[in-house]
């Protein structure tokens, strides 16, 4: 009998396709928090290419991109709303600073929401954010 | 493990002279394990000519695998003989819904005014299952089901016994928006279930000119499927769900298609036709 091979679930397939053909940045994550995919989009955004950044862990790309608040107070992981939507299982959305990979900052709104196959099967949470400008 | 084509049309019964080889009746194939479990893959019009068969034997318990629950995988349990027996254990197994139960879905078929008979008034002992999220087992035969690319629920089959696998895996459009070539297997919808395999059941619904027409119907080109049969690595190809509108001759150049892109020995890759025993 053949070992079972790998495939993501056909949920992450249809996100990642679904976030592929999108001119807004897109963020997907799996249930731990490391990367699946993120768009063309989202990496002019973030100054990264995906192949680059594919299977960063949530505490490797926090470090990197460092979200923080309007006060410039740091947001940690469960605060964000990708967090959020991980492990209080709903939606989240909220305004944050992050830096990009060449320095620059950005403020963004971000807004995610957990990915179900099942009612009790999170595989991971999917988030859209788009630059928005100073109040 | 054995498995006999009873129908492989899709969509919609075709029976008439242009079809006679390969057959009219819709989805059904009847595979039987090492130790003669009789498992059933879905129940469309060919169920009822399998179940005649059935009751000849007779079978004391049945298990049907529904791929999802469009008409043509589904129109022929009313008509499936051993449902009418008070002798027959049948288990159906089929797609979860986050919506409703796999018998309420099953009913909305099998109940008037779309069929005289309310499927909890059959005589048999039914009882229903959402296809596990983790292999299970019948009998000496090991079984996975996926999520596959298709509208609504769907999934397709893995069935593992004595070293040597099946795949099920009809009504599936793996390649939608998505170039089967270029992403990783781990990308492709069914590649867990067809990796692999011994026999690959595969739908192959449209030519490449008509899939042009039909980008997101759930059915893939031949290229489609050569592409598939090539990036899961099976051994043998077995094209199904038929077109209707595809007659005999139009599949035979259906194959030809395949194996032109997917150059392997000519008897890795045949065309379904109903009465078909294929040894896995």
């Amino acid at each position: 009998m053949a070992a079972p091979a790998a495939q993501h679930h056909l949920v992450l397939i249809l996100a990642r396709d679904f976030a592929s053909r999108l001119a807004t940045p897109v963020f997907l994550v799996d249930v731990r928090g490391a990367v699946i995919y993120f768009n063309e989009a989202a990496e002019r955004v973030l100054g990264r290419p995906f192949v680059e950044g594919a299977g960063m862990e949530a505490d490797e790309w926090g470090r990197l991109f460092a979200p923080t608040d309007d006060e410039g107070d740091p947001v940690g992981f469960t605060e964000l709303p990708l967090g959020v939507a991980i492990i209080e299982r709903h939606p989240d959305h909220r305004m944050l600073r992050i830096r990009s990979v060449d320095g620059t900052e950005r403020r963004i709104e971000v807004t995610a929401f957990p990915l179900f196959a099942h009612e009790d099967e999170c595989l991971g949470a999917i988030a859209i954010f788009w630059e928005t400008p100073e109040d | 493990m054995r498995a006999r084509i009873w129908g492989c049309r899709g969509s919609i019964a075709a029976p008439g002279p242009e079809t006679i080889r390969y057959g009219g009746n819709t989805s059904c194939v009847e595979v039987r394990g090492d130790d003669g479990e009789v498992i059933v893959l879905d129940a469309g019009t060919g169920a009822r000519p399998l179940g005649n068969a059935l009751m000849r034997e007779p079978v004391s318990r049945v298990d049907l695998l529904l791929t999802h629950l469009h008409v043509d995988h589904l129109e022929g349990l009313g008509m499936f003989g051993p449902i009418w027996s008070a002798d027959t254990e049948l288990h159906i197994w089929g797609p979860p819904s986050p919506v409703a139960s796999l018998d309420e879905r099953i009913a909305t078929y099998f109940s008037p005014p779309l069929f005289p008979v309310h499927l909890s008034e059959v005589p048999a002992r039914v009882s229903f299952h959402d296809a596990p999220r983790q292999p299970w087992t019948i009998g000496s035969v090991t079984l996975s089901a996926h999520p596959i690319l298709h509208p609504g629920a769907t999934v397709g089959y893995r069935l593992e016994s004595g070293g040597r696998t099946l795949a099920y895996v009809t009504d599936h459009e793996p390649a939608l928006g998505t170039d089967l070539d270029a992403v990783g297997t781990s990308w492709i919808s069914g590649y867990a279930l067809a990796h692999d395999a011994d026999v690959l059941i595969h739908d192959c619904q449209y030519t490449q000119e008509e899939y042009a027409a039909h980008v997101g119907w759930g059915h893939p080109s031949v290229a489609h499927v050569a592409a598939f049969a090539r990036r899961a690595d099976v051994d043998r190809l077995v094209m199904f769900h038929h077109h209707p509108e595809h007659a005999d001759d139009d599949l035979d150049a259906m194959r030809g298609s395949v194996l032109a892109d997917w150059p392997v020995a000519a008897d890795r890759c045949i065309v379904a036709a109903e009465g078909a025993e294929i040894e896995v």
